[in-house]
């Protein structure tokens, strides 16, 4: 079966290439996944999504994609991200402080859209490093 | 005699001093070019992918009427950026950059628009500062290492008075390619309104795909356009800061050149003095021993 091959790369450097079997996202309207002899799309990703690569052979790759778009033409894919960090990249540590001081500030503030995309950021970072929220 | 070998001692010591700052500055720049390199590099992945994007849609739907894209019927004010380094000891480097930009400045005028320039780097804001020209923004301290952030500020700004109907109508960047470590040229780009390149797609046998859109062509586009911007103005901040480094190392390497080339023609002078010196504290002395030689023969 013929491969897809994936980058990922935000605007200061490639975070990830190589080839794949599946790709699964999350664009505005929701998930999406992505095998090969896909149909060319362009998608708009979500702030604070998990981008999911699935390999045959090895485990999955994960990587928290802080909006961005997914670009998809002739088996081959492309993320673009505004930040972008792989799963086995995360500082577990330092997103659950990050969680717990946006959930902090949104409790004094419900209005805090800085805040909410803030958590949703830190949300997706411990997803992607496989932590449970 | 004497007073003047010190002298020359004394400048000579000076100008050594200033090679070794001037040596020590190219050494700096040098390590620095090859940093600069590097993350030009590391951008080039994503500028490519979203140019490519960019013309996707655009390509696939020509429909598409987007604020962004669209050139204003009667475009009044023009937005300049500029793009210089926060520091001196460059060259030629901020010179070029805002000859450049002062060249255009009077062929949009000559087209009877206003020219806002919106400038980055400390040596361009002074030099606007300086001339009491107003500027329609400016940013300092990231010149040398500029981060995305950064460049996203700047877009915001641009893009933001770019909407506005009182804002400006057309935006371009001033600032240095990088093409090569001994040449590096300041190009004018115009970024927005995107010029559509129509001709390309008939040129390429690859014909662009068709693509879907999620949610729909209008909204990617609208959420697209603004990260190219962004990205256009990034690789120009990239390519600025690596010349910066290129231009300064090239100039501290020629006022290093040069110190040591003074050097060599301090160092002969005084040379020529102390020897002048000996010679003359000689023929005193051949001189006086011959008159108290002459001297003593004449009492006999």
């Amino acid at each position: 079966m013929a491969k897809l091959r994936v980058g990922v790369v935000s605007p200061e450097r490639e975070i990830w290439s190589g080839e794949a079997d599946m790709v699964i996202a999350k664009t505005v309207d929701g998930e999406i996944g992505i095998m090969p002899q896909h149909a060319p799309v362009l998608g708009v990703l979500v702030e604070g999504g998990v981008l999911r690569v699935k390999r045959e052979g090895e485990g999955d790759l994960v990587a928290a994609v802080h909006g961005g778009f997914i670009s998809v033409a002739d088996n081959e894919v492309s993320v673009l991200a505004e930040v972008a960090e792989l799963g086995s990249e995360v500082d577990i540590a330092a997103a659950r402080d990050a969680l717990d001081r946006a959930q902090a500030s949104i409790e004094a503030n419900q209005e805090d859209a800085d805040a909410a995309i803030e958590a949703k950021r830190a949300r997706a970072r411990l997803r992607a490093a496989g932590e449970e929220v | 005699m004497g007073a003047q070998l010190r002298l020359l001692r004394r400048r000579i010591n000076s100008v050594k001093s200033t090679a070794k700052i001037t040596r020590a500055q190219e050494l700096i720049a040098s390590s620095r070019i090859v940093k600069a390199q590097q993350r030009m590099q590391a951008a080039l992945p994503y500028e490519r992918e979203i140019t490519r994007a960019v013309t996707g849609v655009v390509s696939n739907a020509a429909s598409v009427d987007h604020p962004l894209t669209v050139a204003k019927e009667n475009p009044a004010k023009a937005g300049v950026l500029i793009v210089t380094s926060d520091s001196g000891f460059c060259g030629g480097f901020n010179a070029n950059v805002l000859r450049e930009a002062e060249a255009l400045r009077g062929l949009l005028q000559s087209r009877g628009l206003t020219v806002v320039p919106f400038v980055t780097g400390r040596k361009g804001v002074t030099w606007h500062t300086f001339r009491n020209r107003e500027m329609g923004g400016n940013w300092v301290g990231f010149s040398r290492k500029p981060a995305y952030a950064d460049a996203k500020e700047i877009a915001t700004t641009l893009i933001d008075s770019f909407k506005d109907d009182n804002g400006i109508d057309e935006i371009h960047i001033v600032s240095t390619e990088f093409v090569s470590m001994l040449s590096q040229n300041v190009v004018v780009k115009r970024v927005l309104p995107l010029e559509v390149e129509e001709t390309e797609a008939t040129d390429t046998t690859v014909i662009p795909p068709y693509f879907e859109f999620e949610p729909t062509a209008g909204d990617v586009l609208e959420s697209l356009l603004p990260r190219y911007v962004e990205s256009r103005i990034f690789t120009a901040l990239l390519q600025s800061a690596a010349s910066e480094e290129a231009a300064r190392r090239r100039a501290m390497k020629s006022a290093t050149d040069n110190a040591n080339e003074l050097i060599r023609l301090l160092t002969q002078e005084m040379n020529q003095a102390r020897q002048a010196e000996i010679t003359q504290e000689i023929s005193e002395i051949v001189g006086g021993a011959n008159a108290l030689a002459d001297a003593a023969a004449g009492k006999e």
